[in-house]
């Protein structure tokens, strides 16, 4: 199969999580969206390791999961300790650092 | 051992100690912390006396000795080693200075025994020592500095001791900066003589020094002066005392130690040490004899009126460093440093019978409140008697024979000298004087409610925790010795270390007696062999009527206090009240607080408020930066607007920031 294939459906699911960061105020679905960019970026790594036929593509993606995996903990320990001290959990009231 | 190994085994007791103490302060008890600091000097003072056993049993010609541990730093013509010099007279001090304090710590393990900073104190105390001996026993400039530097911030560290005292710790800032002046001089004075001989080192220098200079060369001079600066500041001589009298806000352990027996001493020390550049600046010489002389003068007449038990043998000891560096610039070396030696023992003892009425007194320090103590603390009143005798040099004490000894030493010169002969009789007839007069208000008369209560069989205690110096309420955690108070003579320590001191006191003179004994003499003859006036012989008659002059002024200024304060108690006030002009200008020190601030303080702080006012807020803010700090702040204005807070606008930046890059790159290709 072409390699465009999968690299057209990794920018669609990267453009999907990019535009829903934009848009979600829910921190949790920030999360989320995150992820489908991640993911998006290992499909298209994959598929090159494929084209060139060696596995320095597939090692990068486990790399980049594991730092998504690190950052998920860290992202879902902070949305519950936000939770936990009764603020909002809501991306667009946490804007305490403006200048 | 070898003679060095001893040497540097002398240095390193007492830094162990610091080291030790100040690491395990917080898990160490009090006495424990007492024995392992007594225990690191009673060492080093082994290891002294076991250099000098080392030493002499080398050939007289051959007892200097140089040991060098590592190079300090060797550039541009500098070669500064890590380097001890060895010889009778670091050896000299060695032992004093580790003898006396090994009995001055077992004194401090009893006096602050109920101290919350017991453990700190003892880690400053062996601090002190160790600065002191780097101080006696370098063997280059250098390290002098650098010992000359460590004695003053261990003395403003003690002096500061009981840093909740607002008065302690302004006393401590003074004595630190009066002898950083001291620290100034001394840096100068090395290095006009390193751009002069090549080298910092002792013997190097001293060796060259009479081939580079001529006599009374001008450089030379100034460098003796500067190098006396120093001298003059770390042994309170006239103008550079204040100080001293200041620093008795220290605990009464380290009066005695440091501002008594030990680290005043160093300016005498310095002379002796570098007796062939002053050798050869005679200018340098007289200067040093007039501010001696000065000084045991002015001291002399402040301490027949001050009315602090305390400040009273302070400035004694002012008077009688103006002897020893009266005798040390007038190149009678031997008779500078045996004083200096008796004058540590008995003037040490003096202090710590001081810190026992003191202690009685809940720590008050005032003679107008004192009297009575004679018969219930014969001890500490055996000691001031004996300690007092030395002082206004009563036979068979060994001040009789040490100050004597520099007066003879004087008178023997001639020339000019005389000034120097006549004006020390006339200060050893005022030491007379006020020795007793101490002597007899707190100890005579009739006994003060301490003393009562005392009598009675308990130790009284103050109500109230005043501050002696202002009067001030201050909390109990701190001053006098802790919240409880001690007296000397309870305790066997203190006991100990009074007794071994008054022995000394009383016998040390035999060291040295003018055509009897030469003990000093002997044993300093290889340091001061080349020296003009080593060795001379005194004249018969001179000797006989020397001697007999300073029995007969000390007996009649015995005589005059007793008649004053004991047999006509209200005499002196009528006395004060006659020459009211003189007693004002002796009660306030001769003005020269007074002076200093008008001469230097006040100019200065004047130069610095005229610096914030005008040139800083007007020249420097209003010209020179306001246009960078508004232009800074406009700008940062500007970019600081872009910092919403809005978590998803910085995405959105990133997100369209990085599109716009790829664009970029993808039209390019």
């Amino acid at each position: 199969m072409n390699i465009s294939w999968y690299l057209t459906v990794s920018a669609i699911i990267f453009t999907i999580g990019a535009a829903g960061i934009l848009t979600k105020r829910n921190p949790l679905v920030i999360l989320l969206c995150l992820e489908l960019m991640l993911n998006a970026a290992n499909l298209s790594l994959i598929s090159f390791s494929r084209m060139w036929g060696n596995e320095d593509g597939q090692i990068f993606a486990i790399i980049v999961m594991v730092v998504a995996a690190c950052e998920v903990v860290i992202g879902l320990g902070l949305i519950v300790a936000i939770h936990r001290r009764g603020l909002p959990v809501d991306a667009d009231e946490l804007s305490e650092l403006r200048g | 051992m070898s003679l060095q190994t001893h040497a540097w085994l002398v240095l390193a007791f007492p830094l162990a100690g610091t080291i030790l103490l100040g690491l395990l302060r917080p898990v160490l008890s009090g006495k424990k912390a007492g024995a392992i600091g007594t225990l690191a000097i009673l060492l080093a003072f082994a290891n002294g006396v076991a250099a000098v056993i080392k030493l002499q049993e080398l050939p007289s010609e051959s007892r200097e000795v140089v040991s060098s541990l590592w190079t300090y730093a060797n550039t541009g013509g500098l070669d500064a080693q890590l380097s001890i010099l060895i010889d009778p007279l670091s050896l000299l001090m060695v032992l004093i200075v580790a003898g006396v304090s090994t009995l001055i710590h077992l004194y401090s393990v009893a006096y602050l025994a109920s101290d919350e900073g017991y453990v700190r104190f003892f880690a400053y105390l062996n601090f002190f020592v160790f600065s002191m001996l780097v101080l006696v026993l370098a063997g280059n400039f250098v390290l002098l500095i650098v010992g000359w530097a460590l004695v003053g911030a261990a003395s403003y560290l003690l002096i500061s001791f009981w840093y909740r005292r607002n008065t302690a710790t302004k006393a401590g800032i003074k004595a630190f900066v009066i002898n950083v002046l001291g620290d100034v001089g001394i840096v100068l004075g090395t290095i006009l003589l390193l751009g002069a001989t090549g080298s910092v080192d002792f013997l190097t220098v001293f060796n060259e020094a009479p081939q580079v200079f001529n006599s009374n060369d001008g450089t030379l001079v100034a460098a003796c002066l500067l190098l006396m600066v120093g001298a003059f500041a770390k042994s309170a001589q006239v103008p550079f005392h204040t100080w001293l009298p200041d620093a008795m806000e220290g605990p009464t352990p380290v009066s005695a130690l440091i501002h008594a027996a030990t680290m005043v001493t160093a300016g005498v020390y310095l002379i002796a040490r570098m007796h062939p550049l002053f050798e050869l600046a005679p200018t340098a010489q007289v200067v040093g004899g007039i501010i001696g002389l000065l000084t045991l003068l002015i001291a002399a007449t402040i301490g027949l009126v001050v009315t602090d038990l305390k400040r009273v043998i302070a400035y004694s000891t002012m008077s009688q460093i103006g002897y020893m560096i009266m005798a040390v610039s007038s190149g009678i070396y031997v008779s500078g440093l045996f004083h200096l030696m008796t004058h540590a023992f008995f003037k040490a003892l003096l202090f710590m019978a001081a810190g026992s009425v003191i202690g009685a007194m809940a720590g008050e320090q005032s003679l107008n409140r004192m009297g009575g103590f004679r018969k219930v603390m014969p001890i500490t009143y055996a000691c001031f008697i004996i300690g007092g005798l030395a002082l206004s040099g009563m036979p068979p004490f060994s001040g009789f024979f040490s100050k004597d000894d520099i007066l003879l030493g004087i008178g023997e010169l001639g020339g000019w000298h005389w000034i120097l002969y006549v004006g020390g009789y006339i200060g050893a007839l005022m030491t007379a004087i006020y020795t007793f007069r101490m002597i007899f208000r707190a100890f005579h008369g009739d006994p003060c409610e301490e003393a009562k209560s005392l009598e009675a069989g308990r130790l009284y205690h103050a109500p109230e925790h005043r501050n002696p110096a202002d009067g001030t309420l201050e909390d109990t955690g701190v001053g006098f010795p802790g919240s409880k108070h001690h007296i000397a003579e309870r305790s066997v320590a203190m006991t100990i270390a009074m007794g071994v001191l008054a022995f000394l006191a009383t016998t040390a003179g035999v060291l040295q007696i003018p055509k009897i004994s030469h003990v000093m003499e002997n044993f300093l003859e290889p340091t001061f062999v080349g020296a003009k006036h080593f060795g001379v012989e005194i004249d018969t008659s001179l000797l006989l009527f020397g001697m007999g002059l300073g029995t007969v002024l000390g007996l009649l200024g015995i005589w005059i206090a007793w008649t004053l304060y004991v047999k006509r108690p209200g005499s002196a006030a009528a006395i004060e009240a006659r020459f009211a002009g003189a007693h004002k200008l002796f009660a306030n020190k001769w003005y020269f607080d007074e002076a200093i601030d008008f001469a230097i303080v006040r100019p200065f702080a004047a130069l610095g408020r005229f610096g914030q006012r005008t040139v800083e807020r007007v020249v420097v803010d209003g010209g020179i930066t306001a246009g960078p700090v508004s232009l800074a702040r406009v700008s940062s204005a500007a970019v600081r607007s872009w910092q919403s807070g809005l978590l998803r606008a910085y995405a959105a930046a990133i997100t369209f920031g990085a599109a716009l890059v790829l664009l970029y790159f993808l039209l390019q290709g």
